[in-house]
């Protein structure tokens, strides 16, 4: 037993996070960064902040993850890092030249308080930003919210810095496409090509964090929406914004700053959330749906139907960020299978909870829902009854060895497996792809457990 | 002494390139102020006579904005030294990143000690995950309230609480709380002020580590145990089960050890390690304090050793036992070498052909830049440039410099213990006599002679290695292997290069001790000839040109 000492019996704790489901704002801005083509991260603190993300998300992606560090030592702790952010600004344009310096901020320096645009115009003033470069910004302590509000604060950055109103309307859909992977990224962009509309989608890390071999390695890689693209999003007819948590702030800010009124919905994974996004995007760009989309959901609806038997009543437990939890709730009701513990890190607040108890409010049996709650929580409910399946990052792989629970790995960090960055889980294809693993997990451990008798060829 | 190194004209050739030509092109691009400070990082190695090498400056602050490899403080504390120490419950004391991030990432393998009484913290992960209530009126009642739920959960033998960044700003107190739920639990309770800012890498949090095990734990269990031949392992961290390789050596040759530090360890171990009659140092950056506290306390001498390369595990082992003295150890020692070497030398011979002259770099943390330079010289590969992330010069030149080092302020913040020999445990494990004679004999005590001089005249030896370095040497010299972390390993392998990580091994492992050399040996020939570098083009990329068409009825 890995996790030994996690007791059935439940004591209640108020200041003790033991195994938590969330990690920090910067990485998640740092993520967000990475979306943006010829932009390099830089995180104004100490430098294990710059090193733990980038480690992170390295062993996430498999792929180079490159950001820059203020390197704080105690003196610029105690008497701000202005020199350090303008000497960093400086060697960042001289030595690695990217288009954008994407700045944001860690528990240090949010608490000593350095305010960055005094700094980065202080840069500027003593020329040491080149013309036609950039440095933007955003705010992250990492005492409040979780890596997915980092996400959403460097997003809503690329609105602030970039989106501009020309007065004269684009016919382009702005997407946001939320907390995903790059493939998924790359799959929203697909749909909205079927659907014949043209998008820019901000931020977006496909072909960044997916990228080839091929013997030249490219500190700035092809992807990443442009600096250009950025500020059209400002003339654009509508916006839509996936995942409320991690879409919604920058959605609205473009709505306020351009009056591009946006439709935020649930990241399109599952049947219904993935006809949610097409039938937004139809409406909003004055489209029709071709047939290629429309057979697409056909056949995930038909494998649905041919294997609903081993869907049908399974207990789920269920823990990850806020807008994929929600999806993959929906998306696990609409199959009949029954989400019985759910777990989310990130405080993503009352209405949330709120949502996620409409959703399952017809789940037979008592649902167990924290927000936000830790993983000891979420084994010791395990303990004290147990599922089917468990869907999470890879630190769930404890839980599941422990209490022998098969389990399917889904959302960050994912530290022992490929696929996530390569075959997206939006859209119908996506959710083909979901629901094969679902009954890859489930069929396998009924094959292991049957007996000889039971034991069946065809399933 | 080095200025005669510096001085010299002689002109060195690496790989068929001039060195110095190649230390210019690095710094071309820098800023001056930062030229001329990374001037005296990058080092042309020149070895003199009495294994003189060039000063090399280390241990200085990173230039912001340059993307070097290094971590924090606080990764060198809980994620290092303590972080492999299984019946502990370690407590990050700040917002939820820092504990989540050093939640086991770093790969030290333990052997979990399923008895009824023993722990196994290693798979959770404890934070008082701070919120900006606390970052406003002060999280010391969270931490203490924190610690009491901690011992509620899960009645460990000791909780240690590490402190954050904004911890050290906002000035809470960790010492005092844990002083006070040590008195309030029974259990022992101690705390470390290892602030990500402190220092100028992980090497702070190395020392303010070993500083706090050795007030807090060192001592506590005078109990002699068995054993004829008790040793202590420092600075072995059990990567890959490197320290369970090294126990299986030590067990066939009868020599007991104490207490490793802190791969595979516990509590216990440390409280009763100074009863220890030998110290052998590994990794001699991370925990060299220790060793010195303990010989000063205690009266336990200490020897660099090195289990990285067969041959080098060998001349360990024949240190150790001519350190005791005893024929009977000595002969066992000698049959054991005997009866291993021979696997290692079929392997070796086995490989070598297909290694032999390729050439490679190094850069990584502690003594790994160093030390496995003797696995790759058993392959027959040369090491072009090599540096470490957090050394010190005494790491690069020896330790006989450091009366010349001088000590920053960055390095004056962290605590240096005074320690005084103990009136009643001092107990000096041999004569001066004994002493005198085995130095006559060639034994160093107290001794590490540094990278630097085991390194061929004219490779590069590169502290803190930027990113922009790296990809420039990657560029100049295509060596066939580059060791270093997770940070840079797919960066050069987009280059069509194989990265090895020789912090996490890339999950493979152990490389210590026979055994391990054997494991290394398979693994960088599968690296360095893996078929996978050779599909980088497409066949359509390698001749474009249409050689025929097919033509159409």
């Amino acid at each position: 037993m890995l996790l030994r000492h996690t007791t059935t019996e439940i004591k209640e704790r108020k200041a003790l996070t033991v195994n938590p489901a969330k990690t920090c704002q910067p990485i998640g801005a740092m993520y967000a960064s990475l979306g943006i083509h010829g932009c390099l991260p830089h995180s104004h603190g100490s430098q294990g902040c710059y090193a733990y993300h980038r480690s992170a998300l390295t062993r996430h992606y498999k792929e180079p993850v490159l950001a820059a560090t203020s390197a704080f030592t105690e003196g610029a702790s105690v008497f701000g890092g202005q020199a350090n952010l303008l000497q960093a600004i400086d060697n960042m344009f001289t030595v690695y030249n990217p288009d954008v310096i994407a700045v944001h901020t860690t528990c240090l320096s949010e608490t000593i308080g350095d305010d960055i645009p005094q700094i980065v115009n202080k840069a500027r003033a003593e020329g040491k930003v080149p013309e036609g470069k950039y440095v933007i910004h955003t705010n992250t302590p990492s005492y409040v919210g979780s890596h997915v509000d980092g996400f959403a604060n460097m997003t809503r950055s690329m609105v602030d810095y970039f989106s501009e109103s020309t007065g004269h309307k684009e016919k382009t859909i702005n997407l946001i496409p939320g907390y995903v992977e790059p493939c998924d990224m790359e799959e929203i962009r697909r749909i909205a090509g079927e659907l014949g509309i043209r998008t820019i989608m901000f931020p977006d890390t496909s072909k960044v964090l997916n990228g080839p071999m091929t013997g030249k390695y490219r500190m700035y890689p092809e992807g990443g929406v442009t600096t250009d693209a950025l500020k059209k999003t400002g003339d654009s007819m509508g916006t839509v914004a996936m995942g409320a948590l991690a879409s919604g702030p920058a959605a609205r800010a473009l709505d306020a700053k351009c009056k591009v009124p946006c439709e935020i919905i649930d990241l399109p994974i599952g049947l219904h959330a993935t006809d949610m996004l097409i039938d937004t995007l139809r409406q909003v760009a004055g489209v029709n749906v071709p047939e290629s989309l429309t057979f697409e959901r056909g056949q995930m609806v038909d494998i649905i139907s041919d294997m609903h038997q081993y869907f049908y009543g399974k207990r789920v437990g269920l823990v990850g960020d806020p807008d994929q939890v929600l999806a993959l709730t929906k998306f696990l009701v609409s199959l009949d299978m029954c989400p019985a513990y759910i777990i989310t890190g990130t405080p993503a607040g009352k209405k949330y909870e709120k949502a996620l108890r409409e959703v399952t409010k017809d789940v037979p049996g008592e649902v167990k829902i924290k927000v936000p709650g830790d993983m000891l929580l979420f084994h010791q409910w395990i303990k004290q009854e147990p599922v089917d399946l468990l869907i999470g990052n890879t630190y769930v792989k404890y839980i599941a060895r422990d209490e022998d629970i098969p389990f399917i790995r889904h959302g960050f960090p994912i530290l022992d497996r490929v696929g996530h960055s390569y075959f997206p889980t939006v859209g119908y294809r996506g959710g083909m792809r979901l629901l094969e693993k679902i009954l890859d997990a489930l069929l396998d451990r009924k094959d292991r457990d049957s007996t000889d008798i039971e034991f069946e060829l065809v399933m | 002494m080095a200025k005669a190194a510096e001085n010299s004209e002689e002109k060195f050739e690496l790989d068929g390139m001039d060195p110095e030509k190649i230390k210019e092109e690095l710094l071309a691009k820098y800023p001056t102020k930062v030229a001329r400070k990374r001037a005296k990082q990058i080092i042309v190695n020149k070895v003199g006579a009495d294994e003189e090498v060039p000063v090399i400056q280390s241990n200085v602050r990173t230039v912001p904005g340059l993307i070097s490899q290094r971590g924090c403080c606080y990764a060198g504390c809980k994620g290092v030294v303590l972080g492999p120490t299984r019946d502990i419950v370690n407590i990050t004391h700040g917002p939820i990143g820092c504990g989540f991030y050093s939640w086991l990432t770093r790969r030290n393998q333990t052997d979990p000690d399923t008895t009824p009484d023993g722990h196994n913290f290693m798979p959770y992960c404890f934070s008082t995950d701070m919120q900006d209530q606390q970052i406003i009126f002060g999280g010391e009642k969270k931490l203490k309230q924190a610690i009491q739920e901690a011992y509620d959960n899960f009645h460990p033998k000791a909780i240690a609480v590490f402190s954050t960044c904004p911890v050290g700003l906002i000035g809470d107190d960790v010492h005092t709380v844990c002083r006070q739920m040590k008195e309030a639990l029974g259990i022992n309770v101690f705390g470390f002020s290892c602030e990500g800012y402190k220092g100028v890498s992980q090497s702070a949090g190395h020392h303010i580590a070993n500083n706090q095990i050795f007030k807090h734990v060192v001592g506590l269990d005078n109990t002699v145990g068995d054993g004829e031949y008790r040793i202590n392992l420092l600075g072995e961290y059990n990567i890959g089960g490197d320290a369970f390789e090294i126990d299986r050596i030590f067990e066939k040759c009868g020599i007991t050890v104490v207490s490793t530090f802190s791969g595979n360890s516990s509590i216990d171990k440390f409280a009763n390690s100074h009863t220890a009659d030998l110290n052998l140092i590994m990794c001699h950056r991370s925990i060299n304090y220790v060793a010195e506290m303990m010989e000063t306390k205690y009266g336990v001498p200490w020897i660099k050793i090195n289990f990285i390369g067969a041959e080098a595990t060998a001349k360990s082992l024949r240190k150790i036992a001519r350190y005791f003295g005893e024929q009977k150890l000595t002969d066992r020692v000698e049959a054991v070498i005997a009866e291993e070497l021979p696997a290692v030398q079929a392997a070796s011979a086995e490989v070598r052909p297909r290694t032999e002259g390729k050439r490679a770099m190094l850069f990584v943390g502690g003594s790994r830049a160093h030390h496995y330079q003797e696995l790759f010289n058993e392959l027959g590969m040369e090491t072009l440039s090599a540096g470490y992330e957090f050394a010190h010069r005494d790491d690069y030149e020896g330790r006989k410099v450091l009366p010349t080092i001088k000590v920053d302020a960055d390095s004056r913040n962290i605590e240096e213990l005074e320690i005084h020999p103990d009136p009643e445990r001092y107990n000096p494990r041999k004569s001066e006599e004994d002493l005198e004679e085995l130095r006559a004999s060639g034994m160093e005590f107290s001794g590490y002679e540094g990278m630097m001089p085991t390194m061929k005249n004219g490779s590069l030896v590169i502290d803190d290695i930027s990113q922009y370095e790296t990809e420039t040497i990657i560029e100049t010299f295509k060596p066939d292997i580059f060791c270093a972390g997770i940070k840079e390993k797919y960066i050069v392998q987009k280059h069509g290069i194989p990265m090895k990580q020789l912090h996490s091994y890339d999950y493979g492992g152990p490389y210590a001790g026979f055994k391990g050399a054997i494991n290394f040996y398979k693994e960088i020939d599968r690296m360095v000839n893996s078929k996978v570098w050779g599909y980088l083009k497409a066949p359509w990329q390698v001749n474009p040109e249409l050689a025929a068409t097919y033509a159409w009825e």
